[in-house]
């Protein structure tokens, strides 16, 4: 590890930064410096770290060091490394969809309703399918909310019903279409072998098979959902990590607003 | 043992008498139901296996036939037992008759009961004895090869295919794991049986099968012996079908399941009749089995605030206890759960959870609590993740947790990799040696944060335990009570398996089993 604890390599590179090919940065501009950690399924031992390296070469990086291996069990060995990346990102020329919409908090958000809207919002949320987590949708509708963001139920101005997990996409429209629901959220926490896709794909068939898909906000969340899924997959909107309450309750608000006006 | 915390003697004994009531008041209730779910364990423990020709499994073909009948309450063993006497069969070629149509058990001339009780016993005894000689073979191993200290490193599997589990489950018992759980199939909790012989697919999780467990069963022995340290397997007795999992497990060697009286009721929303009829059996079988059983009560603080609920987990908790007392499970076999939930960002929320942990300790001095790691607040930042895990373990070895589940650094993010569960065991094994002994070195100050918090706790869960005393555990659940989540008395799943027991109506494996060995 010597050889990169105190390197005295001469730092012959551009240290300007330049957007249109940005680099990783660990402490000089356009260094490059990433660490990884994976592992391989073959024993510990110096063609083990080798062949590390020589992967990482593979996936652009100069300089590649492992800094720690450990074999796990016989014939699978743990590594954790740096490296210079060659490759660089134009970063100038980068279009990520977003939800639009202001982020009003819950006065704001009750406010905004009374005054272009004129009554409550009714909103149905559940976890569908086989999925057996309620974190995601408790975390929008539940009165305490998380992480300081109160819930939909908390709002004056929303009426939120809750079904909780496992709800079969069937059950869950008949319950948006009982209460006369502005949107619906769902909300997908299981995520392996793609299974919240065909589920979110189910939802979106089975509403449009019942003239129902220009009737309600269709609204999906989860740490793995990103709005640019949600579109693709025919939702209004996707709420992903590090967005709460308050994102939701702004845009079914300025939606269903726009819709009416 | 004298309490660390000051607790009053006097509060715990009337907080577990509070819980008696409760306990009794839902065993009179049990004690005159059974269940298709108790029924097909029935026909399991009869020797009872195998599918038709629709993959149905037999013990649903024959309970589902006694369903249709409208005969359910009379009980399969009644029926069996009557076809035996009239065709001299045995329980499997009866079963195999009933699927191919051949034989109608419900309209069989009704046997003498000293007809029927001879035709029972030798199957009763065989049953009982492959349960015992299993309980032998963990014996056994526990005399021989031994195991590692207290509190036991529990690491999940969750491949989807059991073949891959078991890379995994021998990879991180050779690291360090004492115990391995197998993750069930999203959803498997929901289905009326019990899906047949190994699996390969599954979403978040492997189906627990017979197959499975053997499979898993034998890869444990063989690291097990390889590692010279004797290596539990976990599964999950959960669900719909609860106590026909507790016999598989029983038959297969399992070591620990997850056996919660209330877990079904408030997050897969199954009928609480059926629920707490369903862990009666299946709690009956586990202490037959020696089998440690693990409650859920850290999934309310993911539902409910972890600071302002925490007397729920204390209440549910001794409510728990009651009820796998009046199943016979014994108190050396009780798992019960509570979790390391705060808010990182919490003042001295250390000290709160040193505070919790170390009162469940006092309460169930004898019980093998089971501890969870931080979930509700693991956020993909897997650095500070690894700290957190790294205070919960802290708090598990300083207050003598019996077992204690490995918080994963990528908790939120997947299930866990190889590398994850190294990681996570490393982090454990470090902290358990280099703090061994903190807890028998720290005394807390009288007065201070965590005396203060222990006895609010207590005192809290006192009040909601006396509430629920007046209105009984149904209408308690029906208002939400645990984990902010309602649920009405004949609402949920599975409650058309439900059946009053009838007049002919015989299960002589309780009387046999509970509170046995």
């Amino acid at each position: 590890m010597s050889g990169g604890l105190y390197s005295t390599a001469v730092k012959d590179f551009d240290k300007t930064l330049d957007l249109t090919k940005v680099k990783p940065y660990g402490d000089t501009m356009n260094d490059g410096k990433v660490q990884l950690s994976f592992t391989l399924p073959v024993p510990e031992g110096p063609e083990a770290i080798e062949a590390a390296k020589k992967l990482m070469v593979s996936m652009g990086f100069d300089n590649p060091m492992v800094v720690f291996s450990k074999e796990l069990t016989p014939g699978f060995t743990f590594f954790n490394c740096y490296g210079s990346t060659k490759h660089t990102v134009d970063y100038s020329n980068i279009y990520v969809p977003k939800v639009e919409s202001t982020t009003m908090d819950m006065h704001e958000c009750d406010e905004y309703i009374r005054e272009h809207i004129g009554r409550k919002l009714v909103v149905v949320g559940a976890s569908t399918g086989t999925d057996a987590h309620t974190v995601g949708i408790d975390a929008i509708m539940n009165m305490k909310g998380f992480a300081g963001h109160y819930g939909l139920e908390r709002y004056e101005m929303i009426e939120a019903y809750n079904m909780g997990s496992q709800v079969p996409n069937e059950e869950f429209i008949a319950k948006g279409v009982e209460v006369g629901a502005d949107a619906l959220i769902v909300s997908q926490t299981v995520t392996q072998k793609d299974i919240h896709i065909k589920n979110l794909t189910e939802l979106v068939e089975l509403m449009e098979a019942e003239g129902l898909r220009d009737k309600m906000l269709l609204i999906c969340g989860g740490a793995r959902i990103t709005h640019e899924l949600a579109k693709e997959l025919g939702y209004d909107a996707g709420f992903g990590m590090n967005t709460y309450a308050d994102d939701v309750a702004s845009f079914i608000a300025e939606q269903i607003a726009k819709r009416k006006g | 043992m004298q309490s660390k915390l000051g607790l009053d003697e006097k509060k715990i004994v009337h907080a577990k008498g509070l819980a008696t009531r409760i306990a009794d008041d839902v065993q009179q209730f049990v004690d005159q139901y059974t269940t298709v779910a108790v029924e097909r364990t029935l026909c399991r423990l009869m020797g009872i296996d195998g599918i038709d020709a629709n993959q149905v499994p037999l013990p649903n073909v024959v309970v589902d036939k006694l369903k249709e009948e409208g005969v359910l309450s009379e009980g399969v063993l009644y029926y069996l037992a009557n076809a035996m006497v009239a065709t001299g069969l045995n329980p499997q070629q009866i079963a195999e008759q009933v699927a191919e149509g051949q034989l109608d058990i419900t309209r069989l001339a009704p046997a003498s009961k000293a007809q029927i009780d001879a035709v029972l016993e030798p199957v009763i005894n065989a049953s009982l004895e492959r349960i015992r000689s299993r309980r032998h073979r963990r014996e056994q191993y526990l005399n021989t090869i031994g195991e590692g200290p207290r509190p036991y490193l529990y690491v999940i599997v969750a491949t989807g295919n059991i073949y891959e589990d078991v890379i995994q489950a021998q990879a991180a018992a050779r690291q360090g794991a004492d115990i391995i759980a197998v993750i069930r199939t999203t959803g498997q909790s929901l289905l009326d049986y019990v899906p047949y012989g190994a699996t390969t697919e599954g979403f978040g999780g492997t189906y627990a099968t017979q197959e499975n467990f053997r499979i898993m069963r034998k890869a444990l022995d063989e690291v097990g012996e390889e590692v010279g340290r004797y290596i539990r397997l976990c599964n999950y007795c959960s669900g719909l079908c609860m106590p026909e999992i507790a016999i598989m497990g029983a038959f297969e060697g399992l070591d620990v399941m997850l056996n919660d009286a209330l877990y079904g009721i408030l997050f897969r929303d199954i009928n609480m009749q059926r629920t707490l009829i369903d862990q009666y059996f299946s709690r009956i079988i586990n202490g037959f089995a020696g089998v440690i059983i693990n409650t859920g009560e850290d999934n309310y603080l993911t539902t409910a605030d972890a600071i302002e609920a925490a007397h729920t987990v204390l209440a549910s908790d001794l409510i728990n206890e009651q009820l796998a007392l009046a199943a016979g499970l014994p108190e050396e076999q009780m798992g019960l759960g509570h979790a390391f939930e705060m808010d990182p960002m919490q003042e001295n929320g250390f000290l709160m959870e040193l505070a919790q942990a170390q009162m469940i300790r006092e309460i169930f001095p004898n019980a093998p609590l089971k501890y969870m790691p931080p979930t509700k607040f693991m956020t993909g930042n897997i650095f500070r993740g690894h700290i957190q895990d790294a205070l919960f373990n802290m708090v598990g070895i300083w207050t003598h947790q019996g077992i204690q589940l490995l918080g994963m650094p990528t908790e939120a993010i997947h299930t866990p990799f190889m590398s994850d569960r190294f990681l996570s065991i490393e982090n454990a094994k470090y902290i358990f040696n280099n703090m061994k002994s903190i807890g028998d070195e720290m005394e807390f100050k009288e007065g201070g944060i965590v005396r203060t918090r222990a006895k609010e706790v207590l005192d809290k869960a006192i009040a909601l335990l006396e509430v629920m005393v007046d209105e009984g555990l149904f209408t308690s659940l029906e208002k939400g009570i645990f984990g902010d989540v309602k649920r009405p008395k004949n609402g949920g799943k599975g409650l058309d398996g439900v059946t009053h027991k009838g007049a002919n109506y015989i299960n002589p494996f309780i009387n046999l089993m509970k509170g046995r060995k």
